[in-house]
């Protein structure tokens, strides 16, 4: 009972989906002043929302109804479960066991694979275009973000992520030995979020939504709302490995950090919205292969130094 | 698609990053662009045909309407090939009231084709401050004539609205506004990377291709053809102002947006040079409702390119031919050229950096045979052949500034 309440409610479903969609209007939010507009209201978000729920469902014809409408749960089913094995309010999270980091890691790269394939499914050209990019965007993105996050494990020597804070929070000073990590696995969440300058598969002045073309109604209100948790539990991932700070200091302090932390990540990505252009697919492998991961690499092995000198 | 490694992609008819009809049929190998099949003529609107049915007075708004940011630039180059046919001396000072717009609008195009081009490369950042400064002239220009985009100003003789000093001083505290705007932004596209990066080295074209496909305006300029008819060929107040014809040898979409930003510099150099200068005296002078048979070809500067009217009368209150090539039609060509073998995702921005403007385009004679696939096309070849040939009849010469181009035809 309590596991399904976890689940569903906090921190699982509801809490995320509310705290989602609120960050996703603090973006907006910050994004539009950045652009002397006025920008949307509190509500906007949930407006969204319930608006789309409520439309109708169009499935293309030649689509594969199963993987069509299958695909959106699932994305929004893999989220919801990374946040369980993620420490928000203390060093200990619900759930925890050695390695649930790359369990985490996995369950956020899901709903890549989901929209790839419900793109693809969709049999739209547009959205092929935008399947094939989120996939080659993937393979840029993905491997610089798991040497980054996984460099400070090999400090705390532990593969867990509850093991992982609870090291830091004891030495917090050692947080800045992973600086270097902290920023590029800032710019590959903004890859994975496909944020600007990485919103590459859904340009909408190129193929139009990219994967999300097809969809409609309830199946794109369930992509939508996976996006926003994403960006959450995103970043409620880095701050657990990165900014540790404080989540020693009891349950209701350690919760009002965790809000504090995800707001500033979300603020850093509306800034690097409203800063930058957007990319090229090209260009974004060149420079996460040739950029990112030689910064990766000199990240893991200034940890295994540290390590060797410090224990 | 997933059989075959090479697929065809439509953009357009409707499509988010076109804001008029127009279809581009792209075929794609992965992201790749192999070839471009461009497709005019989904907003032909028979304006030329219709112009033939109402007087030449009426003709003037209706050519206005040719273009929603153009505007005074159709109706000036109307009015001008009208009033060579009737031989009307128009007043200096209107004169000078149609140059002043005439930058105004160059002004408001280049803003807005700047918001344009930063949203089509996904910096929307961009598109709201440009737009945003935009209105700076849009208020301008609505003091001025009463109107944002159809200004109505230009009459057959002259103009139909006077501007008083006080105008005159807000116009130059306008001007002050937006060339402090316009060098800041001038500093973001020397210096902001992602801009540069997705600008450069995209869409380009050689100066040779550029004179060979007939590329006009700014994209001509970016490829450093020194092109530019108020210069070339001054009319209205031109020949009493100072500019610089800006030139760039970037040959790509960067090139376009450096050449456009410091036009945009040279155009409130040259609104300031106009304020000062302006004479005194009539606005403009009674033109008859008969003009007399005859005809001309008039050739203006628009914001995108050189703008071309040819007017035929028969001596009766109505013209007996009217034919518009807007400046977009002479580009279109050179977009095909600058597609070739680039990826998808410079499509939108290289279709922009012509500032394309399609549906004066489809005024212009490119009919497309539905059964057999042919094309009928006059040739812009044709129409400037024709053109020098009369201005040599009337005793002006300009072989000596189309001398390449006529090596060219001789070869």
């Amino acid at each position: 009972m309590a596991a399904l309440l976890n689940m569903l409610v906090f921190p699982g479903f509801l809490f995320l989906s509310v705290f989602g969609m609120y960050c996703s209007f603090l973006e907006r939010k910050l994004y539009a002043r950045l652009q002397s507009r006025i920008g949307p209201p509190w509500f906007q978000p949930y407006a969204d929302f319930v608006k789309l729920v409520a439309k109708e469902n169009i499935m293309p014809e030649d689509a594969n109804p199963v993987m069509f409408s299958l695909m959106p749960v699932f994305a929004l089913t893999a989220v919801t479960t990374a946040v369980l094995y993620i420490p928000i309010w203390g060093t200990q999270a619900l759930f925890s066991f050695t390695g649930d980091i790359i369990v985490v890691l996995y369950l956020l790269t899901l709903p890549t694979v989901a929209f790839f394939i419900g793109g693809w499914y969709s049999t739209s050209l547009y959205a092929r275009i935008g399947a094939v990019r989120t996939l080659g965007q993937l393979f840029a993105y993905e491997v610089p973000l798991f040497m980054s996050v996984l460099a400070p494990a090999i400090l705390a020597e532990s593969w867990s992520l509850s093991g992982i804070s609870l090291y830091y929070s004891q030495h917090p000073w050692y947080c800045l030995f992973n600086a270097i990590g902290f920023v590029i696995s800032l710019v590959a969440m903004l890859a994975k979020l496909e944020k600007a300058p990485f919103d590459i598969p859904e340009a909408e002045t190129e193929i139009g939504g990219g994967c999300f073309t097809e969809y409609s109604g309830r199946l794109l209100a369930f992509f939508k709302l996976a996006l926003m948790i994403e960006m959450v539990v995103g970043g409620a991932l880095l701050s657990s490995v990165f900014l540790p700070f404080g989540l020693a200091s009891g349950p209701v302090v350690g919760f009002i950090l965790f809000l504090v932390k995800s707001v500033i990540v979300v603020g850093l990505f509306a800034v690097a919205h409203a800063l930058l252009a957007r990319l090229r697919i090209d260009q974004i492998l060149d420079f996460c292969w040739k950029l990112m991961i030689p910064a990766a690499l000199v990240q893991v092995v200034v940890n295994l130094i540290i390590k060797m000198v410090i224990r | 698609m997933a059989q075959s490694n090479s697929f065809k992609i439509p953009i357009g008819p409707q499509h988010p990053a076109l804001k008029e009809p127009e279809s581009f049929s792209v075929a794609l190998r992965g992201e790749k662009i192999l070839g471009v099949d461009i497709r005019l003529g989904y907003n032909h609107r028979g304006i030329e045909k219709a112009c033939e049915e109402r007087t030449f007075l009426q003709d003037v708004y209706l050519i206005e309407r040719v273009c929603g940011i153009c505007s005074h630039s159709h109706s000036t180059c109307f009015v001008q090939a009208v009033e060579e046919i009737a031989n009307l001396d128009v007043p200096k000072r209107g004169l000078y009231i149609r140059t002043l717009f005439a930058e105004l609008e160059r002004v408001h195009s280049h803003l807005l084709w700047l918001g344009v081009a930063g949203h089509e490369i996904g910096f929307d950042t961009l598109l709201m401050y440009t737009w945003k400064d935009r209105e700076v002239v849009m208020d301008i220009l609505a003091m001025l004539s009463g109107n944002r985009v159809n200004y109505g100003m230009n009459t057959i003789g002259g103009v139909r609205r006077d501007i008083s000093p006080e105008q005159i001083q807000e116009v130059l505290k306008g001007m002050d506004i937006l060339e402090e705007k316009t060098k800041y932004y001038i500093e973001v596209a020397s210096q902001e990377a992602t801009i540069i990066n997705r600008l450069s080295g995209v869409g380009v074209v050689s100066k040779e291709d550029a004179i060979r496909l007939g590329a006009v305006g700014p994209t001509a300029r970016a490829s450093g053809v020194d092109r530019d008819m108020r210069r070339d060929d001054p009319y209205a107040a031109y020949p009493d102002v100072q500019f610089d014809v800006i030139l760039d040898d970037h040959n790509d979409v960067y090139g376009r947006t450096v050449v456009r930003l410091k036009e945009l510099m040279e155009s409130y150099k040259i609104i300031r040079q106009l304020l000062k200068k302006i004479p005194d005296g009539p606005i403009a002078i009674k033109a008859p409702r008969k003009i007399p048979a005859g005809e001309a070809f008039s050739r203006y500067e628009a914001p995108r390119g050189e703008d071309v009217h040819y007017v035929k009368s028969n001596g009766t209150e109505k013209p007996e031919r009217v034919k518009v090539r807007a400046p977009t039609l002479a580009n279109v060509q050179v977009v095909k050229h600058m597609l070739k073998d680039r990826y998808l995702a410079d499509m939108p921005i290289v279709i922009a950096a012509i500032d394309p403007c399609f549906s004066c385009t489809d005024r212009s004679i490119a009919l497309h045979r539905h059964d057999s696939r042919k094309r009928d096309v006059v040739i812009w070849e044709t129409v400037r052949l024709a053109g020098i040939e009369w201005y040599k009849k009337n005793g002006i010469d300009f072989t000596a500034l189309n001398k390449r181009f006529m090596a060219r035809l001789q070869k």
